[in-house]
């Protein structure tokens, strides 16, 4: 799983008001090579959440993000590439996701999150 | 062939060795990446860029491939552990997520730039347990769906009904869940080809109108345009109705209207015009009396 997917990710059990951001718990990490592309990183810029992105990063492993940012950073090169990188390069393999609010466990399995719920959650 | 919806629940029916047949299977393979060709060309991405898109149903990630093909990044969403398992097998470049369409998709509101299924929502139709109703899973599904859209994005579902009332069910838990769009059949005479593809808009694009004026037009020449002009046209393009407005129901009315000091009032001066003997008003009169009474 990417942090993209995690940026995109929010708890989604019943009466949770709260499920964004899911606390991160790693215990197997990859990178894997993905194709630079500025021109989807511009475009996905405005729908991230920042502040939720760029702490799972340093969860990660990933400490090179600026805490504020502004969309004229965008045209700066080596932004886009640290940006990219860790938006799209680094995968969670093993490990889980946190609810903030209840405390609940969705396990990462072989880089997919199982984000399926119990009958009394829905 | 038997409806595979008849057999078992998803979760249990793409077993392994079901899962299997979609990556040894070449016809299957190629019945999923025309599907997918389809969907993409309902699903009108507005230019060429590239998008991040949902794909809802996602399987051994056949439908992916083609999404990827295109450029787009996606992140796909399965109830079938062994589907997942064969994605990543196939080395899916989109992360997949293990969850239950019908208990909503847990997505934040408003990233998803378009969303497409291949052969997954009439899953939601099926009650396998006694907990499943497949109204209110099909309503959780859409509202989160319509959440997870970004205003004016298209979600194209490729679906299999069982039947014309599974497909009236489908349909209206979408539109009443605020999507706007309608119903593509694909090749609607041939019992075999035919296709069933949901396209829904989540709300009025996003695209602004343009601003007049911007050519370097002046603005005298647009005034010249007669308002009746203008009326006329609103005419030719809508339709006329009356007597739409049914009567409100009388008893209601009445109902409304009785008991109480104005309705006794009223009845006094009717009286009264009558010839009647009827006793002053007072502050009294219409008094609610005491609980003890």
């Amino acid at each position: 799983m990417r942090l993209l997917t995690h940026n995109m990710l929010s708890c989604n059990i019943k009466g949770v008001s709260k499920g964004f951001p899911l606390g991160i718990e790693v215990a197997k990490l990859e990178t894997k090579t993905v194709e630079f592309n500025p021109q989807f990183l511009r475009h996905s810029f405005p729908k991230i959440e920042w502040k939720a992105f760029q702490e799972a990063a340093k969860t990660l492993g990933v400490n090179d993000l600026p805490e504020q940012v502004e969309p004229s950073m965008l045209d700066d090169d080596d932004f886009l590439r640290r940006f990219h990188h860790a938006l799209l390069e680094i995968h969670l393999e093993e490990g889980d996701l946190v609810c903030p609010e209840t405390g609940r466990k969705f396990p990462v399995a072989k880089g997919i999150p199982n984000m399926l719920l119990n009958e009394d959650e829905v | 062939m038997a409806r595979p919806e008849r057999q078992a629940p998803p979760e249990l029916f793409y077993n392994e060795s079901e899962s299997r047949k979609y990556t040894t299977s070449s016809r299957i393979i190629h019945i999923q990446a025309k599907l997918t060709e389809r969907a993409m060309e309902l699903l009108a991405l507005p230019d060429d860029k590239p998008k991040l898109l949902l794909d809802i149903g996602c399987g051994s990630g056949l439908s992916g491939e083609t999404l990827s093909e295109k450029g787009h990044h996606w992140i796909g969403m399965d109830i079938s552990q062994s589907m997942l398992e064969v994605a990543l097998e196939r080395e899916a470049d989109g992360d997949l997520l293990l969850g239950d369409i019908g208990q909503g998709l847990g997505l934040r509101p408003g990233v998803f730039d378009g969303a497409i299924s291949i052969s997954a929502v009439q899953w939601l139709c099926n009650a396998d347990k006694s907990c499943n109703d497949p109204r209110k899973r099909l309503k959780c599904f859409f509202t989160a769906l319509f959440h997870c859209l970004a205003r004016g994005a298209r979600a194209v579902l490729q679906i299999y009904p069982e039947n014309t009332a599974q497909l009236e069910l489908i349909t209206s838990a979408a539109m009443r869940c605020g999507f706007s769009g309608g119903l593509v059949v694909d090749y609607p005479h041939s019992s075999r080809a035919k296709k069933y593809f949901l396209c829904l808009v989540s709300g009025p694009p996003s695209v602004l109108p343009k601003p007049k004026g911007e050519d370097g037009g002046s603005e005298s020449e647009d005034n010249e345009i007669d308002e009746d002009d203008e009326e006329e046209e609103d005419n030719a393009r809508t339709v006329k109705f009356s007597g739409r407005e049914r009567p409100a129901k009388r008893s209601k009315l009445e109902k409304k209207n009785k008991k109480g000091r104005d309705w006794i009032l009223r009845k006094k001066e009717q009286r009264r015009k009558a010839g009647h003997e009827v006793p002053r008003d007072t502050k009294y009169t219409g008094r609610k009396r005491k609980a003890r009474f």
